[in-house]
């Protein structure tokens, strides 16, 4: 049972990917849901022989790599973590299957998109399932693999590619630093299976290595490489830029891929890896850092954005920089959670999103629309609640996990703690600033489009809409239900061993005035946008006036986009175009095949002359030569 | 009057095989002018052939002459029949004029 969770997304996969055209669009639509869907029921049930009967295994499928040391099987590791990301990717991906059906209708490569859809989760599940970094890794790259397939799925357009593209780059600079974080784990245990490795991670927490003619500590930067690897994944500030344009895919990629499972794989990583992370004072406060400022960057970026799936882009970038400051302090259950919840409200966000797009025939621009909440009731309400969840509206899924994060970061009680905290109070008005400005824009107002009339705006169909509902079911009520079990720490709580703590959490409140900050914050904000996006629009108007620099340098994203431009990819081009056309064009080519082949046509053109065709001329040369012959001949004989 | 030896002899063939060989390349006019300086090639072998059997006494060189001169009138016969047949097929004999080994 536990082998078809894995098995039958694959079956699906390869069915509809190969036999797609045999089958119909419609089986295979049906056929591949149907799979992913039993898959997330028993995913479901696995959670709860987990979550009630301590239910823990390890399924060896087969051994992978037999070699010397390195010994490493094809497994299915099931613990409380790796039954939580069952979950949310099955279900999830469950979910997207079944919208896609409706989002897609139009599409003339359906059995291509579905096999696609399938194959990521089976990649995604491989990697959450496995019992070692190999196998880790492998699902690492399939996930990328398919989410390049699926940015790119529309790749007649120019854009797509282009996105396609540099996602698959930006991530190969983390997988660089992933890979060489795996290396350096087998290098020092001789051994990539995790437990093994967890085992001895007490006894080398002194070694210091000498790497790129530093001395650092074994343990920091094994941790700093890995989290590498998570940043490109997970689209962490300096490797996000491919993030946004990511959204190039289809909505559901987006949802699935770009929000709820595989951009959380980074998250994921670094919780699987807590007991490793423990010991580095240094990395967890790096993480910190980074998981602050890409929350309070991407928040920025997301006020001023039009797009509307840009601005949910960045929304998912920043929070999973919540997420891994989250683990940062050292509160890996409550990252957890967050990636939980937020796998949840972001994914019914975006479906939300792609169920106003399919309203307005494919316009993205929020400035085009407006005032159609009347229209599309089912899609306004799905939307306000993801929304609510999202800022953290208290009672909802993202209040329990968010304040946590912040509470948290709190109690850590150092100075980065402290800080994260305040950044993270501050990121939270902001999210919640630019997801009902989202709202507003779009639904509220007057309406905008040129192109198509109000009355043709339309609701989506029920295949679209069921997905939704049960997300938002998701969104509500996840935060409640499930808030003492991820946030409960210790030997007897749902995690059990699955993460590690050095020293237990902090189990003290902090002061109520700022347990309630939070919440005020983001329910003062809703009337607040309100007025600015809605009633006053002179107001609006007037900051972005008064503050032009500002709005222009959050407008451009950081100028990150531009300055990579400048630095890699112009000095890349021309280290590049000076190795084609110097190196291999002139030097290469102009010696060897060139400069061969052009030496022995001079030798045979000169040669063809010769070969006059005149018979005398050849009777001649035969004479010479025979004369040349005889005289040799004749004097050294 | 000069005794007349060997040398004199060999020096005639000499001179009529380079008027031969010189005939066959400096020749840009006709083709059986070629056909003619073969001849004058072999005359000057059979020149050589005769001295040579007379000065040493041995038949055989008289021998082989008379079986050049055969197989040279059969030559002759087959040369001018193809240069027959050449002016048929591209109409000229011209010796500058037939480059066909040309590649």
């Amino acid at each position: 049972m536990e082998l078809a969770i894995i098995f039958l997304p694959l079956i699906a996969s390869v069915v509809a990917g190969f036999f797609g055209r045999f089958i119909g669009d419609r089986n295979s639509e049906i056929f591949t849901s149907l799979l992913v869907t039993v898959s997330a029921i028993l995913s479901i049930y696995i959670f709860y022989q987990v979550l009630f009967f301590s239910y823990q295994e390890n399924i060896i499928i087969a051994t992978w790599i037999n070699s010397g040391t390195l010994n490493v099987n094809w497994s299915m590791n099931i613990d409380s973590l790796s039954a939580v990301m069952l979950v949310v990717v099955t279900s999830i991906s469950a979910l997207v299957h079944i919208y896609s059906i409706g989002y897609m209708s139009h599409d003339p490569h359906k059995p291509r998109f579905m096999s696609y859809l399938s194959l990521f989760t089976f990649a995604m599940l491989m990697l959450v399932t496995s019992d070692n970094f190999i196998q880790l890794f492998f699902g690492w790259e399939g996930v990328g693999l398919c989410s390049y397939f699926l940015i790119g799925f529309w790749f007649k357009k120019e854009s797509a590619n282009a996105a396609a593209i540099k996602a698959f780059l930006v991530n190969r600079v983390g997988d660089f630093g992933f890979a060489l974080g795996i290396f350096l784990i087998f290098y020092l245990f001789g051994t990539v299976n995790y437990s093994e490795v967890f085992e001895q991670i007490p006894t080398i927490t002194e070694k210091k290595l000498s790497f790129l003619g530093f001395d650092v500590k074994a343990i920091d930067l094994i941790c700093l490489l890995l989290f590498i690897g998570a940043m490109g994944k997970s689209a962490q500030i300096l490797l996000h830029t491919w993030l946004p344009d990511a959204m190039e895919g289809p909505t559901p990629v987006s949802a699935l891929i770009h929000a709820a499972t595989m951009v959380t794989a980074g998250v994921f990583l670094v919780v699987r890896c807590s007991p490793i992370y423990e010991f580095s004072e240094l990395a967890l406060n790096v993480i910190t850092i980074v998981g602050m400022t890409t929350a309070l960057f991407a928040a920025s970026v997301a006020l001023v954005q039009t797009d509307i799936k840009k601005i949910i882009a960045y929304s998912t970038c920043s929070q999973l920089g919540y997420m891994f400051f989250a683990t940062g302090v050292g509160a890996y259950n409550i990252a957890m959670f967050h990636l939980f919840t937020h796998a949840f409200f972001k994914a019914l966000l975006f479906l939300g999103s792609g169920s106003v797009i399919h309203a307005f025939k494919d316009e993205q621009d929020i400035n085009e629309m407006g005032g159609v909440w009347k229209n599309l009731p089912y899609t306004y309400t799905m939307m306000i609640i993801g929304t609510l969840a999202l800022t953290g509206f208290p009672f909802l899924s993202g209040f329990y996990s968010k304040d946590a994060i912040i509470e948290f970061a709190y109690l850590k009680g150092n100075t980065v703690g402290y800080y994260a905290a305040g950044i993270g109070i501050f990121t939270a008005f902001l999210t919640s600033i630019y997801s009902w400005r989202l709202i507003f824009k779009t639904f509220h107002g007057k309406f905008n489009n040129k192109k198509i009339k109000i009355s043709d705006t339309h609701e989506s169909p029920l295949v679209m809409l069921l997905p939704l509902v049960l997300l938002s079911l998701g969104a509500i009520f996840a935060g409640m239900l499930f808030k003492d079990l991820f946030v409960e720490h210790g030997e007897a709580s749902f995690w059990k061993n699955a993460i590690f703590f050095l020293e237990p959490l902090s189990s003290e409140h902090p002061p109520t005035w700022f347990l309630l900050m939070t919440p005020l914050l983001v329910t003062l904000s809703i009337p607040i946008s309100y007025y600015i996006f809605v009633k006053n629009k002179e107001i609006l108007i007037n900051i972005v006036e008064i503050n032009k620099p500002l709005y222009v340098f959050l407008k451009n994203k950081w100028y990150f986009d531009e300055l990579y431009e400048i630095l890699f990819v112009k000095s890349s081009k021309k280290v590049g175009s000076f190795l084609w056309k110097f190196f291999d064009v002139r030097l290469i080519d102009g010696f060897g095949p060139d400069g061969i082949s052009n030496f022995v046509k001079q030798l045979s053109q000169k040669a063809n002359k010769f070969q006059s065709g005149f018979i005398y001329q050849y009777a001649f040369i035969m004479l010479l030569g025979f004369s040349a012959l005889l005289t040799f001949l004749i004097i050294y004989n | 009057m000069i005794d007349i030896g060997l040398g004199h002899y060999l020096t005639l063939g000499a001179v009529i095989f380079t008027i031969g060989v010189i005939g066959i390349f400096l020749n840009r006019k006709n083709i059986i002018v070629i056909l003619m300086s073969i001849e004058l090639i072999l005359l000057a072998v059979n020149i050589n052939l005769v001295s040579f059997s007379i000065y040493l006494n041995d038949i055989s060189g008289q021998v082989f002459t008379l079986f050049i001169l055969t197989v040279a009138a059969a030559e002759a016969a087959i040369g001018l029949a193809i240069i027959v047949v050449y002016y048929r097929n591209s109409g000229t004999i011209r010796v500058e004029e037939i480059d066909k080994l040309k590649g």
